[in-house]
């Protein structure tokens, strides 16, 4: 009997949740404000009572779809029984509604992670903390609730079968993708709430820097993951070969990662030097209200898009009424306070903190440009001037060079010392890796291809410039030490975490540059015994077979692959056709390399038994993904440095 | 003035100075590449110009799609169930393409009047119906029902 009940247990899970946080946004907060520690001590226990309700909705709606319960109208209308287990639990998030309630378990997860991580934080710090995320919960248990709850019913009478999963959504980049990305969006409420305590308290010094530092480095790696996934995911599931379409749903995880990474190097200053706190502050604030905008772009429907699922005024407007509180809000509290910070040094003009600021510069023009890429034809349409779209080659004329000045400051950063450095000193550090990268940049170029195509020499040069003065920076960092592998091992874990994370950089920009430039793509008509070459790769067409899967009955094609004329790999793209929706799909077939990807995917079947195929080579694709992953891997070590989890040492030492 | 201010003015010039420069070069560039969005009506109306990049949408028509058998030549026409443009691309159609389908093609006007188009687009779900193509339909009061409601839920 108490299983006929599952949906109702998680709505009202979802409601108790509701409940525990406005008791947490306003109880430690009182408390805090009066110093009754009494009040704030309810701040830990009131995290973990949101976080297990909220993961008891979150299993009930599972619940509903493992034992497909379609009388749930979300469950009738993003599942069906013929699908695999692990399908139909990914599908809990394949939809708006369920999605959303992801959202919400996340933020409470790293809610109940502030709690339990920050024992050594002063007790109105993290009460204030607590409270401010349990303002961003009400607002998002709220919108679940109001305007798009997942455990409505159809009732009386309910489908047998629900309607499927969108075939698209039906793989495992669907299934890590979403989760990934909201990690890293829902993170910066973490620095958001940080940020705001920081100005309710008053007590504007550096040390919530520190104690925001690790948060942010960890929901800056999960976010930058969640975009490589994604991106990954639209290169083999999309079936075109594409990585970056400069889809506004893309730009809408790209903009709080770009100004997520201006507030990672920020922080730094700050909690190094004292200095650009007002700064810090605006771009904790503005990189959660990008995640938010994030949110409104794409759950509104107010974009073409891909992602775009069913779309519903009431649900945009309540998102937009939402950001309105919180930018609007908590800039306000911003003026207020921003007056009253100080800072605690000076530097001199050219000095890291300088070089940072020009990053911090660069990265939210960036963002600013790419915004307003994104939001202008929402702008022009609803000025009601007419319907428009703005097309990649905005996006690439100005965010390339622009990555490009960053990449060229980037080496000069890491080289440069803080407070003051002499443009001797710089020059003399840095004129061998600067000859010696653009020596190796332009051989290498050359060597690849046989020219000097500017954008990829640049790129190449850019890029052994970025190691290089790494290389550099750390050979000054031992000269000192007689033994220099000892020497190694002393350096802490956040500088291995930026080295990393600039490793990532330069192996994303030779990625880049080498697959935008050097890509091969054919589209072809091609019978059975047709073939094409493409470079030392020759492929045959021998027809297509018909395959049955779970749900889906594919048409196969079969391709040998010759490599200098021997037989090398066969390649399987199928078309697939899904019967519950009747979803034609194409599924492509890749052989991945560390050098270049093979890439084939069928058009549509033609006249006398032919098919439309495309074939694509797609060189250094992979590292696109790699440097990626080292920019995550790089993140999570530096939030691993063991000198944030000893307060009062550090205080001591600094 | 002190070095502090002297100081303070240069990073706020170089912050000005770069500010601009780089809204100067953004609005440049999203003037080269903005592509307007033109229904068949529009277009049958002489409202579109010929040869620039546009983005044209509609439905596409029941018995339309004419393929060359040799190479992959597609000829239709797309209609706002007012008047219809006809539409030329080569190359892979999007898995969503078909008959009776909403979709949006980019391309340029010919002097014929037809569209060359670089690129077509069809969403991902069956139910969805680009908006530009919905609210053009909806203008020509050619929306069809109910499919319709479900466009908008």
């Amino acid at each position: 009997m108490i299983d006929m009940m599952v949906p109702e247990l998680g709505e009202y899970a979802l409601i108790l949740a509701l409940c525990l946080s406005i008791l947490l946004a306003v109880v430690p907060m009182v408390g805090a404000s009066r110093g009754n520690e009494l009040w704030m001590g309810f701040a830990r226990p009131l995290s973990k009572g949101m976080f297990l309700f909220t993961l008891i909705s979150f299993l009930c709606l599972s619940w509903s779809f493992l034992y497909n319960d379609f009388s749930v109208v979300y469950v009738a209308s993003n599942s069906n029984s013929a699908l695999p287990w692990y399908y139909r639990l990914s599908a809990v998030w394949g939809g708006h509604e369920g999605s959303l309630l992801l959202w919400a378990l996340i933020l409470a997860a790293w809610t109940l992670a502030v709690a339990i991580k920050s024992r050594n934080l002063p007790q109105d710090i993290i009460a204030r903390v607590l409270a401010v995320m349990g303002w961003v919960s009400i607002g998002f248990y709220m919108f679940i609730l109001f305007t798009s709850s997942p455990f409505e019913r159809y009732l009386p009478g309910f489908p047998q079968e629900g309607a499927d999963l969108n075939p698209l959504l039906q793989d495992f980049g669907l299934i890590v993708h979403p989760p990934m990305l909201y990690m890293g969006y829902v993170g910066f409420a973490v620095s958001f709430a940080f940020a705001i305590a920081a100005l309710l308290s008053g007590r504007l010094d550096a040390a919530w820097a520190r104690w925001s530092r690790p948060w942010t480095s960890v929901a800056w790696a999960f976010l930058t993951l969640g975009i490589a996934l994604g991106s990954w995911w639209a290169y083999y599931e999309l079936g075109w070969g594409g990585w970056w379409f400069w889809d506004p749903v893309e730009n809408a995880s790209l903009m709080p990662w770009l100004v997520g990474t201006a507030l990672i190097h920020s922080l730094a200053v700050t909690e190094k030097r004292g200095v650009f706190k007002s700064w810090t502050v605006l771009l904790a604030i503005f990189a959660f209200s990008l995640s938010l905008l994030g949110t409104f772009l794409v759950r509104s429907g107010v974009l073409t898009s891909v992602h775009a699922f069913a779309s519903d005024p009431e649900r945009g407007l309540f998102i937009l009424i939402m950001l309105a509180v919180v930018i609007g809000g908590s800039l306000l509290l911003y003026a207020i306070r921003a007056g009253q910070m100080r800072s605690e040094s000076s530097f001199g003009l050219l000095s890291r903190e300088s070089l940072l600021l020009v990053n911090n510069v660069l990265l939210v023009v960036s963002c600013a440009m790419v915004l307003l890429g994104t939001i202008y034809p929402l702008i022009v349409d609803a000025l009601g001037l007419g319907k428009l779209s703005v097309g990649p080659p905005y996006f690439n004329a100005l965010f390339v060079p622009l990555m490009a000045i960053m990449l060229i400051f980037m080496g000069i950063g890491v080289t440069s010392r803080w407070r003051q450095t002499e443009i001797s000193q710089l020059v003399q550090q840095l004129w061998l890796p600067g000859v010696v990268a653009v020596v190796l940049g332009i051989a290498a170029t050359w060597l690849y291809s046989g020219e000097l195509q500017h954008w990829v020499t640049i790129g190449i040069v850019l890029a052994w410039w970025v190691v290089l003065s790494g290389v550099r920076d750390l050979y000054n960092r031992l000269r000192h030490r007689r033994e220099k592998l000892a020497g190694l091992t002393k350096q802490s874990r956040s500088y291995y975490g930026m080295v990393l994370a600039h490793l990532g950089v330069a192996v994303l920009v030779v990625g880049v540059a080498l697959v935008s430039i050097y890509s091969e793509q054919r589209d072809l008509r091609m019978q059975p015994g047709d073939s094409i070459s493409f470079r030392e790769y020759t492929f045959i067409y021998d027809g297509n077979r018909h395959v049955e899967g779970p749900n889906y009955t594919s048409d196969q094609g079969q391709i040998r692959v010759l490599r200098n004329g021997e037989a090398y790999t066969e390649m399987h793209p199928e078309k697939r056709l899904y019967t519950a929706r009747g979803n034609v799909m194409t599924e492509a077939a890749i052989d991945p390399g560390f050098t270049r990807d093979l890439y084939v995917a069928l058009g549509e079947p033609l006249e006398g038994g032919a098919w439309a195929v495309r074939v694509q080579y797609k060189p250094y694709v992979r590292w696109l993904w790699l440097g990626g992953l080292l920019m995550t891997f790089g993140g999570l070590l530096a939030a691993s440095d063991p000198r944030y989890r000893k307060r009062r040492v550090a205080t001591a030492a600094a | 003035m002190t070095p502090k201010r002297k100081q303070r003015l240069l990073v706020v010039m170089f912050i000005v100075v770069g500010v601009s420069v780089a809204v100067g070069l953004t609005l440049f560039a999203l003037n080269q590449n903005i592509n307007l969005f033109y229904s068949p009506t529009q277009i049958a109306a002489g409202e579109a110009p010929q040869d620039t990049r546009i983005r044209a949408g509609g439905m596409v028509v029941d018995g339309s799609v004419k393929r060359d058998p040799d190479s992959l030549f597609v000829r239709f026409d797309i209609t706002d169930y007012d008047k219809t443009v006809t539409v030329e691309y080569t190359g892979i159609l999007p898995d969503l393409f078909r008959e009776g389908q909403g979709i949006v093609a980019q391309g340029s006007l010919n002097e014929r009047g037809v569209l060359n188009a670089v690129e077509v687009l069809a969403k991902h779900d069956e139910n969805y119906m680009p908006p530009e193509v919905a609210e053009a339909l909806a203008k020509a009061g050619k929306m069809p029902m109910p499919e319709g409601q479900e466009f908008n839920k």
